[in-house]
């Protein structure tokens, strides 16, 4: 019998791992994978500890193979890890796919009663089996099939040893909307669990969780985190069409609208989308709209108006593999390309490219000042590693985020400006605004190269002048935007470059490559338009080799660096099978290169 | 205020002739007798001949795109639901390009007017078919003639769910101001399909064609089938007037986030999240 087996660590003379564990629970999408990893995350993070969830699924809404792996350390580690320590096997397929996956040590919890597993098999791997009659205790509380993960759920917390208040808790939380009688349920449900586990295999697993003291964390998804950045730099109007993997910002904001007093639109197509947006931001209001590729390709023509018209509005692009419908449910970083030069002729565009959650809050906040003060468009770049994933993410500030309006006249200054010019050639390329229902500040927003008053204008010497204006603002812009950030020791053997979401996967590579000796830092982009050519040229001439991460298939960012400061980086790790970076495949290729 | 309150003083580039000139006419009067005042009106144009009059018209104005002046129309109103918001397009714009908007600006009954120069071609892009040239018109760009049937817009707004359905005529400016006064007076989706002439690209239905053949509507009709029938007349005789009026909320009067105050109104100040964060633990 399993319970009569010593500790494997103890028996070999080892220590038990304590709050270093990567679990993941798989089965068939429909039965409440992604909750169940959302819930497991916010227990463990309600202990004090870090969390990091990954999730996989196919397009599909029932059927196929659904995984949420969630790394628990005492630190921040945002990476999915490959090595599995404490598997949840709700169906036998989770099994088959991730059983190459589970170290040394490791545990499956799984009901014996659907299928068989061969024990003595798995601890040849030193793989020890936790089996639990989950489907017995969910239909003893009176729960049946819908509430057999939450069982799981109290089955791996008593096998690391964590309080049970910390997923009743979460369990109360997520349910209290569903009303007492399902948060009883499910409370009853994962104590069974629990109860279950505990009197079993008591002490058995290796693999130990701890509670520490610490700040508050918060358990967030990018996309979660776009959204509330959005709230707080008072985004008063997103419009949106659903679309894989953007959609959960549509639904955290059309879900939260009348407190963030805001309109929150669904339209009929991603054109009708950046159309009331940029109608809306015209009339004054701060909007949004977000999408994936697909969507952001309908809507190229009108990124270029609102280049022109000189309104601002802030785009979001949470990226997946194309091209056309490619890869719904997977990641990638593909559209580089594609939005620095998306829309007709050229114009002056921002594009942030955020690392996790935290830059991905003030990110989009700083995102509606920017829109505001150079009065065009401003990308968030994302993808659905940061957007779905979700972080143990510290408290935001949000004393941080100052709203600047831009510079939008006042009703008087307006009455006192004589032949007042909305597009007035200036200095930085920044001309005094005025909205809809102001007295003595009337003029025609044209989508026709026009005069400083707006009226159509295909004179030569105005064209040059306004198409000057217009790019100027970009450079003005540049003056105040931070260059890309270098992690880790200024002399390095190696110099690791990437943009965006693979933040957390490269900084972990560069510890796995400390303990090897090797001495790597990062140059981390997030501020890709307008390109920080000076800082970029003085930190890679000095590197001694240079190696790019992209998901991409041509090294989109290693291009550009190429065509903004001459500097070429001749080594990549370039992905594109739809995979988030791992760090050990950036260490091995870190390694590979010095 | 008078109409040429309205006027930017930029001489108008249509044709001698043109049917623009009475829409644009018939438009600054209907702000006249509404006794606007500049500021209040946003208009957005769409891209053709009918657009060029963002450069003649006096207000605060979007220039916008082929086909996409509806939802940008619909985000002005959005934004400060006070403005009174008219849309200027052509029958490509709105009929072919763009129509979806229609549908969808129509089914939401967004309070805007939308202005349709009809011409039944394509005019500034010098004479191409469009969505309401006849079956079997010869045009550069259908030299066989169009095999296509033409789209019946009233029809389609009606079913769409538009609350206010009409069409003028660009030769009787005093019927079309106070066609345009009832559309802006009227709150919801108001289409007002005007006959255009087109005395370059579209030699059939011209002045003298069509002033014989229309006649007025005596009133509105409230059955949406009685209306749908009404809009497939067009032959011998040709109704102008508003063919349906149905009174009920517009699209902004029904969110709750504008009762008080306009979106644009909204203080940015202080905005906390605090209480939103609680659901993140
Ligand atoms: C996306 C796009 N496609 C095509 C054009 C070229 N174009 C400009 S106006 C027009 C047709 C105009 O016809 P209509 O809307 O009936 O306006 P009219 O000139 O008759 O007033 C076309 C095809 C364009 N400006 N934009
Ligand atoms: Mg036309």
């Amino acid at each position: 019998m399993v319970a009569l087996l010593q500790n494997p660590f103890k028996a070999n003379g080892r220590k038990i791992k304590i709050n270093d564990l990567n679990l993941k629970i798989g089965g068939e999408a429909g039965f409440g994978i992604m909750a169940s990893g959302l819930i497991f995350a916010k227990a463990v993070n309600r202990a004090g500890l870090s969390t990091f969830g990954y999730v996989e699924y196919p397009s599909l809404v029932r059927g196929g193979h659904n995984t949420y792996q969630i790394k628990v350390t005492s630190k921040p580690y945002f990476a999915p890890e490959k090595q599995v320590d404490l598997l949840i096997a709700l169906n036998k397929n989770t099994v088959d796919v991730d059983g190459a996956n589970l170290g040394p040590f490791s545990g499956v919890i799984f009901n014996d009663e659907e299928f068989k597993l061969e024990s003595s098999e798995f601890e040849k791997k030193n793989v020890f089996l936790y089996p639990v009659p989950l489907e017995k205790i969910a239909t003893e509380v009176g729960g049946g099939k819908l509430v057999v993960n939450t069982v799981a759920l109290g089955a791996a917390l008593a096998l690391v040893g964590l309080d049970f208040q910390y997923l009743s808790s979460v369990l109360t939380n997520t349910f209290r909307q569903k009303g007492e009688q399902v948060v009883n349920l499910n409370i009853k449900s994962a104590r069974g669990g629990y109860d279950y586990v505990r009197e079993k295999y008591a002490d058995h697993f290796s693999f130990k969780l701890e509670k520490l003291d610490g700040p508050p964390k918060f358990v967030m998804s990018g996309n979660e985190a776009i959204a509330l950045g959005a709230i707080a730099a008072g985004c008063k109007m997103y419009v949106s069409y659903p679309m894989t993997p953007s959609s959960s910002i549509l639904h955290y904001l059309a879900d939260h609208q009348l407190k963030a007093d805001m309109i929150v639109k669904h339209c009929a197509d991603e054109i009708e989308a950046i159309d009331m947006a940029i109608g809306g931001s015209f009339a004054g209001v701060r909007t949004a709209v977000g999408t994936s590729g697909g969507g952001f390709a309908l809507m190229a023509e009108s990124y270029g108006l609102a280049g022109i018209l000189e309104t601002p509005l802030v785009v979001i692009n949470v990226q997946r593999p194309g091209p056309a419908t490619g890869m719904p449910t997977w990641t990638g970083q593909p559209d580089l390309d594609f939005v620095m030069y998306a829309g007709q002729d050229e114009f002056p565009k921002i594009i942030i490219a955020p690392g996790d959650p935290a830059g991905a809050f003030y990110g989009t906040a700083q995102a509606f000042n920017l829109a505001a003060e150079y009065q065009t468009t401003v990308m968030i770049l994302s993808d659905k590693f940061l957007g779905e994933s979700i972080y143990g993410t510290e408290e935001f500030d949000t004393n941080k985020i100052k709203i600047e309006e831009g510079g939008i006249l006042s009703e008087s200054e307006l009455l006192n400006t004589e032949n007042y010019k909305r597009y007035e050639f200036t200095e930085t390329g920044v001309s005094p605004r005025s909205l809809p229902g102001q007295k003595s500040g009337k003029y025609v927003a044209n989508s026709y190269e026009h005069d400083e008053f707006g009226f159509v204008s295909e004179d030569p010497d105005n064209r040059v002048s306004m198409m000057t204006k217009r790019m100027k603002k970009l450079v003005t812009a540049s003056n105040g935007l931070p260059g890309p950030t270098l992690y880790g020791e200024v002399e390095a053997k190696i110099t690791l470059v990437g943009w965006g979401s693979s933040k957390g996967p490269i900084l972990k590579a560069l510890d796995l490559l400390k303990q090897e000796g090797i001495s790597a830092n990062f140059l981390h982009f997030v501020y890709i338009s307008p390109f920080p050519i000076e800082a970029t040229a003085k930190i890679l001439s000095s590197a001694k080799k240079t190696l790019i991460c992209e998901g991409n298939y041509t090294g989109q960012l290693a291009r550009l660096i190429r065509e903004k400061t001459g500097i070429e980086i001749k080594r990549g790790l370039l992905k594109f099978d739809g995979r988030p970076f791992y760090p050990e495949e950036i260490a091995k290729a870190a390694k590979e290169a010095v | 205020m008078e109409a040429h309150d309205f006027e930017t003083g930029h001489k108008p580039t249509w044709c001698p002739g043109c049917g623009n000139y009475g829409i644009w006419q018939s438009l600054k009067n209907a702000f006249v007798k509404l006794n606007t005042s500049q500021e209040e009106i946003v208009v957005v144009y769409g891209i053709g001949c009918h657009g060029n009059m963002a450069n003649f018209l006096n207000v605060y104005g979007v220039g916008s795109l082929h086909g996409r002046s509806i939802p940008v129309a619909c985000g002005v109103k959005m934004a400060n639901h006070r403005l009174k918001v008219v849309v200027i397009v052509g029958d490509g714009d709105t009929y072919g390009e763009g129509v979806n908007h229609l549908l969808s600006a129509a089914r939401g009954n967004h309070d805007i007017t939308v202005i349709v120069h009809n011409n039944e071609i394509y005019g500034l892009t010098t004479g191409q078919a469009s969505p309401t040239s006849e079956k079997g018109t010869k045009t550069k760009s259908t030299p066989l003639g169009v095999i296509e049937e033409p789209l019946n817009p009233l029809a389609t707004a009606i079913i769409s769910g538009a609350s206010f359905v009409s069409r003028g005529f660009a030769g009787d400016t005093d019927a079309l101001r106070d066609l345009i006064c009832a559309g802006i007076e009227h709150s919801g989706f108001s289409l007002i399909d005007v006959l255009q002439p087109c005395l370059t690209f579209e030699k059939v239905h011209n002045f003298d064609f069509l002033r014989e053949k229309i006649y007025k509507l005596e009133k509105a009709e409230k059955d949406k089938e009685a209306a749908i029938k009404k809009t497939f007349e067009w032959s011998e005789k040709i109704p102008v007037g508003v063919f349906y009026q149905e009174e009920k909320p517009a699209f902004t009067d029904q969110l709750p986030q504008l009762k008080e105050d306009t979106l644009v109104e909204k203080p940015l100040k202080d905005i906390k999240i605090d209480e939103l964060l609680k659901e993140f633990i």
